[in-house]
């Protein structure tokens, strides 16, 4: 490794959007991740996979400091973003989560309007300075989010009368909205059908090209389709990182084969 | 290897390389069959092995269809994925082996006289051994997923491919000195022709069987030695 040329070095630091090392989770006494690294290239998709309890959710939720909510809940190792210690004191969580931002399992849309839903992240940080500039946010975010042409005659009407796949993409919207750098998914799918699951993969396909996303799926069908590169945690232990294609046709761990061939999990 | 949490799967998987192997032991008895009718002018052996090749017909196309079914019935990954790809491919192979020797027998009716020449006789018995033994030998690597014996016989084709062109200057010889048995050569030729193409898949399935197990490519730069296309 010493004798790696510098520029080789330089180029690995600079080319990983998120990189953790050695991060540990505990839940109490409970060891939740061990040991866990990973780089997290930007403008990609990542995909975490891994039976349920496996840890793949806890390890998404320490990247936008999610866990910080729960007392009992410790995590060690460093995660840096762009470089910089995301749990280092100085860090506001609040502005962290403006630049990680997340999409859950359930549709989560606030009871107010469409437009109002998207608005408000922005209003909170401040982002824009009138009336016009966050007129133009909440549109180009339902734009991006692929929601533009079914709401835009309705933004008064409220978030949570739309259609399962319209509220997810809703909250896409809202997350988009803060101009955010990384956007963590939490099965972003699990409660929708397929065209409406099919709509987000193709968003997400869409959004990779200015953001760098990290998916937690229990589909290894959908890690397959939409991600480039795939992380497979069993029993708290990153396992196995690699190119999707790869861990999907010649995985080098047994437990990984194992998993992705449904032979336990 | 562990077995899957749905044991329906597994069951899919096993009587699926139980068929490819079954359309293996076609394969081969009706390469075996059709050399020995041409070399012994048998044409009653000639036409049963003509006629028996629809029963490889008939079997490759069911495990075509119960391919597919797994694909979509399983959605296969790794190792299953691999197992299922290098079936297909290899089903193939062997509906092509019966295919060529389908050809040879027809091509024993149309030649209907003996072989002119006790060395050609040989020439193509020992063409026959060599692709038989490969095809033997791929078949037992794809059934014990033998990566190491699927690379010996990649590398065992160089001689089928000597021996081959061997045989393709010595009709040439033949045609020169007596242009009477141009057509009997010419289907001789066509024969070894079809007996090397036979070996080539032997070939193509030992690459199938080493990705299968392994999921890397056997390397492709064997030495060829087929070299009757620089014959002039």
């Amino acid at each position: 490794m010493n004798e790696m040329p510098k520029f080789e070095q330089a180029t690995e630091m600079t080319e990983s959007k998120i990189s953790a090392k050695k991060v540990q989770v505990y839940y109490g006494d409970t060891h939740a991740i061990k040991d866990v690294d990973i780089e997290i290239q930007p403008r990609s998709v990542t995909a975490f996979i891994g039976p349920s309890g496996c840890g793949k959710s806890t390890f998404l939720r320490t990247l936008n400091r999610m866990n910080d909510t729960i007392d009992i809940c410790r995590v060690q190792g460093s995660i840096k973003i762009d470089g910089e210690d995301i749990y280092d004191p100085k860090v506001d969580p609040v502005q962290l989560r403006a630049k990680v931002g997340m999409v859950f399992q359930k549709p989560n849309p606030f009871p107010k309007s469409i437009y109002d839903n998207v608005a408000y992240g922005p209003r909170i940080h401040g982002l824009a300075r009138n009336k016009a500039q966050l007129d133009d946010i909440v549109s180009s975010s339902l734009q991006k989010a692929g929601l533009w042409d079914e709401v835009k005659d309705r933004l008064s009407e409220p978030g949570t009368g739309m259609s399962g796949g319209q509220q997810q993409r809703l909250c896409i919207a809202r997350a988009i909205a803060v101009s955010p750098e990384v956007i963590l998914m939490d099965e972003p799918c699990s409660a929708l059908d397929p065209i409406a699951t099919a709509k987000i993969e193709e968003l997400i396909d869409e959004l990779r090209a200015n953001y760098t996303i990290v998916i937690v799926t229990h589909s290894m069908q959908q890690a397959a389709r939409v991600s480039q590169r795939t992380a497979f945690f069993h029993l708290g232990v990153l396992v196995e990182e690699g190119s999707t294609d790869n861990i999907f046709t010649n995985p080098e761990d047994k437990r990984t084969q194992d998993y992705i061939t449904g032979r336990f999990g | 290897m562990t077995e899957h949490t749905v044991s329906a799967y597994d069951e899919e998987l096993t009587e699926m390389a139980g068929k490819v192997a079954e359309m293996g032991g076609l394969a081969e008895r009706a390469f075996a069959d059709a050399v020995s009718a041409l070399v012994s002018q048998d044409l009653e052996l000639a036409r049963s092995t003509i006629s028996q090749d629809a029963r490889l017909d008939d079997l490759h196309q069911e495990v075509e269809e119960k391919l597919i079914e797994m694909i979509v019935r399983r959605q296969p990954m790794g190792q299953d994925l691999r197992e299922i790809t290098a079936a297909t491919r290899i089903a193939n192979d062997l509906e092509r082996v019966g295919d060529l020797a389908k050809n040879v027998a027809k091509r024993v009716i149309a030649i209907d006289s003996d072989l002119k020449s006790k060395k050609l006789e040989i020439g193509v018995e020992h063409m026959t051994e060599l692709a038989l033994s490969q095809l033997k030998r791929v078949l037992d690597a794809y059934t014990r997923k033998d990566a190491e014996e699927a690379k010996r016989v990649q590398e065992a084709d160089a001689e089928i491919d000597a021996i081959y062109t061997s045989l393709f200057r010595e009709l040439l010889t033949y045609m020169m000195e007596d242009p009477r048995v141009i057509t009997q050569c010419v289907h001789l030729l066509f024969c070894a022709k079809n007996i090397e193409r036979i070996g080539d898949h032997a070939t193509n399935i030992a690459e199938n069987v080493f990705y299968m197990v392994t999921g890397d490519r056997l390397p492709e730069d064997r030495v060829k030695m087929d070299e009757t296309t620089s014959v002039s």
